[in-house]
């Protein structure tokens, strides 16, 4: 008698399965708790959230949607990556609409890039969530 | 405002991004540790040879 060849169950996630991903993108680190990786989640709260306001502190450019400039356009995908922080931002104007000092020109890269790296985050929470990752 | 020099702001982002890079790239606190340490040499150490190459050229 032939035996099948035993493939591991695929991890089931209960409730909806792109929570942690578009939570974590909304908050910096709340994919992470929601998968009940607290010290991950905290830590990369603390580097997201300090990057994006070190740079707002800095006088970051915080870019729009439709100024019709490819670059800027660029620069708004990196800029909403940072979630609710970014909405924030444009509520309560923080930022700069234009970049003035060197370091107003860091501190534009910190905002983007701390967008940037929260997509990297919200992903690896989604992994968790559905078990590719543990 | 802020107005950190561009090394400091080097080591700001070079620690900011090590720390988001260890913990998405890596599943283990060892891994981790040691992977955010790597990026963090790499990111650092480039700038700095970056910075002397920049120096020789203009000499």
């Amino acid at each position: 008698m032939a035996s099948k060849a035993q493939t591991p169950a695929p991890p089931t996630t209960q409730g909806f399965a792109y929570s942690a991903l578009l939570l974590g993108w909304l908050i910096p680190g709340a994919g992470h708790l929601i998968t009940r990786h607290w010290v991950r989640a905290l830590l990369l709260f603390v580097a997201i959230t300090a990057m994006f306001a070190l740079g707002l502190a800095m006088q970051a450019k915080v870019y729009t949607a439709n100024t019709g400039d490819p670059l800027d356009m660029l620069g708004f995908a990196g800029d909403l990556g940072t979630g609710a922080l970014y909405f924030i931002a444009r509520i309560f104007s923080l930022g700069q609409p234009t970049v003035q000092l060197v370091t107003a020109d860091y501190g534009t890269k910190f905002v983007v890039v701390a967008g940037l790296l929260n997509f990297i985050a919200a992903v690896d929470a989604h992994n968790l969530r559905i078990g590719r990752k543990v | 405002m802020l107005a950190f020099s561009h090394f400091t702001s080097v080591l700001l982002f070079a620690t900011f991004a090590s720390v988001v890079f260890a913990i998405t790239q890596r599943s283990t606190p060892r891994g981790m540790v040691r992977y955010g340490a790597f990026c963090w040499v790499l990111f650092v150490g480039s700038v700095i040879a970056a910075s002397w190459l920049m120096y020789f050229v203009r000499k």
